[in-house]
């Protein structure tokens, strides 16, 4: 009994005083189940099971891929790494840097614009308003993909296909992160302060960067995960785009890296360790930022 | 009028200008990124679906090939047998991964979210952890592991002496893909639901509890109806990317023959477009393509309107 309440006691100092008529019966709920337990951790290691596999198969040289249980570490991770950083004279960091280029500058970019339209959005009145949001909110409708081809086509008529630009431009606007913006400016950026500053005779743009920009943070925070995972993981557009494959980016190269392995195998290792490496940076910045990421705005998104 | 008035009309008449002009200046780097890149593919497109090449003489030097109007050929010719059982395939493949993606995606957050589970922040970051991994490096894992000469899974299964299928069988390659994509959105889904549960204050499940509610009939009278903006969202999310599914076909056929060049209809649009060359009808199919995603969102979001809030109206 005592072991049993300590913890609690100690997270929550405070409201003890006043829990004990309650507590038998919180505590008969309380009481863990095994089976809800037993399904999260299952689900888990559903979910850990191709990442532990990758992490094994990334220590094995070309031989033990397929003769070793493949479960089993072996010690070849260096070698491997060595060889992948070998391979076209490093292409694969090449690769690396082409997405976090891809990526952070994009994810950047586009989490700016969509923060300045929501908040114009969401704090001028002017003519013309509801319009212009709902043709953004169709945006929201047409996903990303079905403009890839389109956008080449377009691309190809000013030459600029194959180009770090082809990747990066179409990736900026966001309808989704502009309504994700509006709607946490809406919220978090008071009426008065912006007329207090204007009062005073600041300029727009400087209420903006100095004034709302600050307010919104973990909203930008928000949208800015959403749109770096998205061009991070986006496979269709820079497929389309890119020719040469010292401009692709992770994703394309490896999926042309298992092409050339399927005729020879010896490829297959280097994949394996590639698509280890890519996987890390974004675990990393989640880890990082994951306590500024407000989920909760997604999902009011659909406020029927 | 005196000069002071005639200064003040002008003043104000300025100051409606710029209450107009500043917004407008502040989102034209929004208005214009959007016109050329979202607005002008899909105007673009809409011409091409509507042009053909026309090769006059032996098609050979300039000017022997224009482009004239076709009416609807390219639609008719983007019809074809291919394109709709892509089409019928993609609505297989979302009826298998839409409805369990999120049934267990459910499952998951109601489960963390419940005082009587353990290892929740655990099974949180685990089950979460496949949304930072990219579509394609995902495919590639699975891919190995659908591998018998490499898997794990065939090893176990040959020791216990079952004589397991092949996953990227003809038959069996809709599951292969379904469970790649199952991997990847069932945590995110799961989060986008949990965090909607934990915004729920805490007293309305002790007011329950207290007229003797189980945790059980708390989930399914109180908790999911609440969600139900949550699940309305993922659920369109997640219909609308099923009918994108273009990477996970793409980086699995070197590894099985079982994947045509048209196993989706992205799929056979990029084929058109850049193996075929023909892009009035990989235009076409571009067009029917958003139109039938659209429309798929809008009577999805008609339905459960009426559905989920009926009573109101």
């Amino acid at each position: 009994m005592a072991i049993d309440t300590t913890p609690r006691t100690v997270a929550t100092p405070a409201p003890v005083t006043r829990i004990p008529p309650l507590a038998p019966r919180t505590r008969s709920i309380e009481r863990p189940s095994v089976v809800a337990t037993a399904v999260l951790i299952v689900g888990a290691v559903y979910c850990l099971f191709p990442i532990l596999w990758v992490v094994m198969a990334s220590t094995k040289s070309g031989g033990e891929l397929f003769s070793t249980f493949t479960l089993a570490p072996s010690t070849h991770f260096l070698d491997n790494l060595t060889q992948l950083s070998a391979y076209r004279d490093g292409l694969f960091w090449r690769w690396m840097l082409n997405t976090a280029l891809y990526a952070g500058v994009g994810g950047v970019l586009s989490t700016y614009v969509s923060a300045l339209s929501g908040y114009v959005i969401a704090k001028f009145t002017f003519p013309g308003k509801k319009t212009v949001f709902s043709i953004l909110l169709m945006g929201v409708l047409v996903p990303g993909v079905i403009l890839a081809i389109p956008q080449y086509l377009l691309f190809a008529q000013f030459n600029l296909t194959n180009t770090y630009w082809a990747v990066l431009l179409p990736q900026i606007i966001s309808p989704y992160g502009i309504y994700l913006a509006r709607i946490y400016a809406a919220a978090s950026v008071p009426n008065d302060i912006i007329e207090a500053a204007r009062t005073e005779g600041a300029r727009e743009m400087y209420v903006f960067h100095r004034i709302a920009l600050p307010m919104m943070g973990p909203g930008l925070v928000t949208i800015f995960l959403f749109q770096f995972v998205a061009i991070w993981n986006n496979f269709m557009l820079p497929y389309i785009m890119l020719g040469s494959d010292s401009l692709f980016p992770l994703t394309v190269g490896l999926n042309g890296l298992l092409n050339q392995g399927a005729s020879t195998p010896a490829l297959y290792t280097l994949v394996i360790t590639g698509a280890l490496l890519s996987v890390i940076p974004l675990v990393l910045i989640f880890l990082v930022l994951q306590r500024y990421w407000r989920v909760d705005l997604a999902a009011g998104a659909v406020k029927a | 009028m005196t000069t002071l008035a005639r200064e003040d009309a002008r003043r104000s008449r300025s100051a409606r200008r710029s209450r107009i002009a500043v917004p407008y200046l502040m989102l034209a780097p929004g208005i214009v990124l959007f016109v050329l890149f979202m607005a002008a593919p899909i105007l673009y497109t809409l011409v091409l679906s509507f042009q053909k090449t026309k090769v006059s003489g032996l098609g050979l030097g300039s000017g022997s090939r224009s482009t004239v109007f076709a009416g609807f050929e390219n639609y008719v010719a983007a019809l074809d047998p291919d394109f709709v059982a892509s089409v019928l395939r993609v609505l297989l493949y979302g009826l298998i991964l839409v409805p369990t993606m999120l049934l267990l995606a459910l499952l998951f957050a109601l489960l963390l979210d419940s005082k009587r589970s353990r290892a929740t922040s655990f099974s949180r970051v685990a089950i979460f952890l496949p949304y930072a991994v990219p579509a394609v490096i995902s495919s590639l894992l699975w891919g190995f592991l659908y591998l018998p000469a490499v898997s794990p899974i065939y090893w176990v299964l040959e020791r216990l002496g079952i004589d397991a299928p092949e996953i990227l069988s003809n038959q069996l390659v809709i599951f292969a893909i379904a469970n790649i994509a199952l991997w990847g959105g069932v945590g995110f889904n799961m989060i986008v639901m949990y965090t909607s549960l934990r915004a729920v204050p805490s007293d309305i499940y002790e007011a329950a509890r207290i007229d003797g509610a189980t945790e059980f009939q708390i989930a399914m009278r109180i908790k999911i109806p609440i969600i139900t903006p949550a699940l309305i969202m993922t659920a369109l999310f997640s219909m609308v990317a099923t009918l994108q599914v273009f990477a996970e076909p793409t980086t699995l056929r070197p590894l099985t023959n079982s994947l045509s060049t048209s196993w989706t209809p992205l799929m056979k649009v990029y084929r058109d477009a850049f193996t075929r060359d023909d892009i009035g009808s990989a235009a076409a199919s571009s067009i029917v393509i958003a139109l039938a995603t659209i429309l798929i969102s809008f009577v999805f979001l008609r339905v459960v309107q009426r559905r989920a809030f009926g009573q109101e109206d």
